[in-house]
């Protein structure tokens, strides 16, 4: 959920001006906030499955640090996704274990 | 649940913590008009309630962590210090007229409006008695602190410290 | 191979300090940071930070992260931004990735200020996900404006625990319960206060039992601790929360410090291994400085005035101060740091900080 009105940093002035798909799911973003905080907003949690037991992962540290945010974008396994900006288009699939590379990329 | 009282314990200071406060006026001074109420019990690195007072009311001196001392005569109760204070400590009590007047920081959206009747909360956020908002004052010197100024029965003087919480917007 | 007289490896708070002090003088700076913008942790403080007015107290964090980048700018600081250093090697030679590329850069001097990551903690359904670190779920609604969850329970009574949860409610989250391991709040009272007028409970003596959820967290089972920290059979709760955030600590991240080959110290109280310096904030090698979180976990005020030091002695060493004036340069930021480590809150830390200067005496 986005937080619109904040009684220190003001209104929300930024607006969604991007599309990005997440496993097939079309969602609405802001063009260069990380592709975590746009499937937050869009109250998505679950970013990828564990590869052994297949357990759901979100975030954890949301710098870049601990690699439990990692999803599949554009077809390039392991991308953190809580440092990573979102650009129009990009099309992010949860991650099963160390995912694969696709030929879509 | 937590039983023993204390700031440490229950994340307020106890009666018996804010009567050994430098920060607390005497109840005769809050009788006489608006003052100052610092609720300040720990020795923490911190001072701008020290330079925020136009009348030199406040002192910490040093070393900064001193505990603030209030000078009761000196302290017209203006308020400049509750929006400054960084840990939102500072409240300033009015006993002098039948109803007492309670002005405390407040950093929620929405903020109350002047006349609305709103939900007054203790020190540990229990409703406990219906107040009238008597003033908002918002400035860039508070950078986003407004200072809020309620009106409730007397007896609540020393129990009332906030508004309820606006739910979510 | 790019070359430059002074490389600061991270732009948070210690980092830009640093690069602001050195540049002052005259030095030549280059920042690397990681990220895609400078500042480190700092933008992500909305609060109105303590101290005194050197410390720039009553000023909230975020702005205080714009003075430093503005001042950075007007100095001519080169910030490389985007680029992750990986290495340390002999000779002061840094290697880094930026734009997916292999670069190096040679400095004379080098300052880590890598700073810290947050601790996890283990129980039933500590991976599921909502159960994040307080600083991602503030970084998530201070920066990035987008709220993790609505229901929160809050775990550690530190300062971070108290403030995130404050924070959290300005950002329009309900704080269900902050709980704490220890007999007693941690932080400061007056971050308690403002979280319990705002109505949340702070159970003390208490931990997590397990959290529940298949998918996504659900709720919370948390259970009392007794003396010998043992759970008591019959004291559990239950709270709906689909969030659960974690203020246990923080660790320095000193990789960069390990691989150069400094000496390090175990010091619990400043967040375990942290590089060994000394009064200059220069490390056991000759040439190589640490300041902030990396070198023990404190908050950002201090890891501004550590940064400032090594800035001073750096450029002292390079010969852009004379040792007259670097030596009252360093007497105030030492003045400005002792006065932030006072009292009950600062006693444990200027204790252990004592440890870390000495260690390097014990070892010579």
């Amino acid at each position: 959920m986005r937080i619109v009105h904040h009684p220190i940093l003001g209104d929300e002035t930024r607006v969604c001006n991007a599309i990005i798909t997440v496993d097939g799911r079309q969602i609405p973003a802001i063009e260069g906030e990380p592709i975590a905080a746009a499937l937050l907003a869009a109250g998505i949690k679950k970013f990828r499955e564990t590869p052994k037991h297949n357990k759901p992962r979100g975030i954890f540290c949301a710098i870049g640090r601990c690699t439990d945010c990692v999803m599949i974008v554009d077809g390039i396994p392991n991308v953190r996704t809580c440092i990573t900006p979102v650009r129009d288009g990009m099309i992010i699939k949860t991650q099963k274990g160390l995912g694969e590379w696709s030929e879509a990329r | 649940m937590i039983q023993k009282t204390g700031v440490i314990y229950q994340g307020y200071p106890s009666e018996q913590e804010l009567s050994k406060s430098p920060g607390v006026p005497s109840d005769e001074r809050i009788k006489r008009g608006p003052v100052a109420f610092i609720e300040c019990v720990q020795e923490i690195p911190c001072n701008p309630c020290e330079e925020a007072c136009p009348y030199g009311a406040i002192a910490v001196g040093q070393p900064i962590t001193n505990l603030p001392r209030l000078d009761e005569k000196k302290c017209v109760g203006c308020g400049a210090c509750i929006a400054k204070c960084p840990g939102l400590a500072i409240f300033v009590l009015d006993g002098s007229e039948q109803k007492a007047k309670i002005s405390f920081p407040h950093e929620y959206y929405p903020l109350p409006q002047k006349g609305d009747v709103v939900d007054c909360v203790d020190r540990e956020g229990k409703a406990i008695v219906k107040g009238i908002v008597l003033k908002v004052v918002k400035s860039p010197k508070y950078d986003a602190t407004a200072v809020v100024t309620v009106e409730v029965p007397m007896e609540y003087i020393k129990i009332i410290r906030s508004i309820k919480r606006p739910g979510r917007s | 191979m790019k070359t430059t007289e002074m490389a600061i490896i991270g732009a948070g708070p210690a980092g830009l300090s640093c690069a602001v002090e050195a540049a002052r003088a005259g030095a030549k700076v280059t920042v690397l940071d990681e990220n895609l913008k400078p500042g480190g942790q700092l933008f992500k403080q909305i609060h109105k930070f303590f101290g005194s007015r050197e410390h720039r107290a009553g000023t909230r964090g975020f702005r205080i992260g714009q003075q430093l980048l503005d001042e950075t700018e007007k100095l001519g600081v080169e910030v490389l931004l985007n680029s992750t250093v990986y290495g340390l090697y002999e000779d002061r030679l840094i290697a880094y990735i930026k734009d997916g590329r292999d670069h190096t850069l040679k400095a004379e001097k080098i300052v880590i200020a890598t700073g810290a990551s947050e601790n996890a903690l283990a129980f039933p359904g500590c991976t599921l996900p909502g159960v994040m670190g307080a600083g991602a779920a503030q970084t998530m609604i201070n920066v990035n404006r987008v709220l993790p969850g609505e229901k929160v329970v809050m775990v550690g009574s530190g300062n971070v625990g108290l403030i995130v949860s404050y924070q959290l409610m300005q950002a329009g989250a309900d704080v269900v319960a902050l709980i704490e391991a220890a007999p007693k709040i941690g932080g400061y009272g007056v971050h308690a206060a403002k979280i319990r007028r705002a109505g949340v409970p702070i159970f003390a003596s208490t931990t997590i039992k397990e959290v529940l959820g298949e998918e996504r967290v659900e709720g919370v089972i948390t259970v009392e601790l007794d003396e010998k920290w043992k759970q008591v059979n019959g004291t559990e709760r239950q709270f709906e929360a689909d969030t659960v955030c974690l203020a246990v600590g923080l660790s320095p991240l000193t990789e960069l410090a390990w691989m150069a080959g400094c000496e390090f110290a175990f010091i619990p109280a400043l967040g375990g291994h942290v590089p060994i310096h000394d009064r200059n904030m220069e490390t056991t090698l000759p040439g190589i400085y640490v300041a902030g979180d990396v070198t023990g976990v404190e908050e950002a005020s201090s890891a501004m005035e550590e940064g400032r030091l090594a800035g001073v002695a750096a450029a002292e060493s390079l010969g852009y101060i004379d040792a007259q004036k670097a030596e009252e340069l360093k007497k105030e930021i030492w003045g400005r740091l002792d006065a932030l480590r006072t009292g009950p809150f600062g006693e444990g830390r200027r204790a252990a900080k004592f440890k870390q200067l000495s260690s390097r005496r014990l070892m010579a």
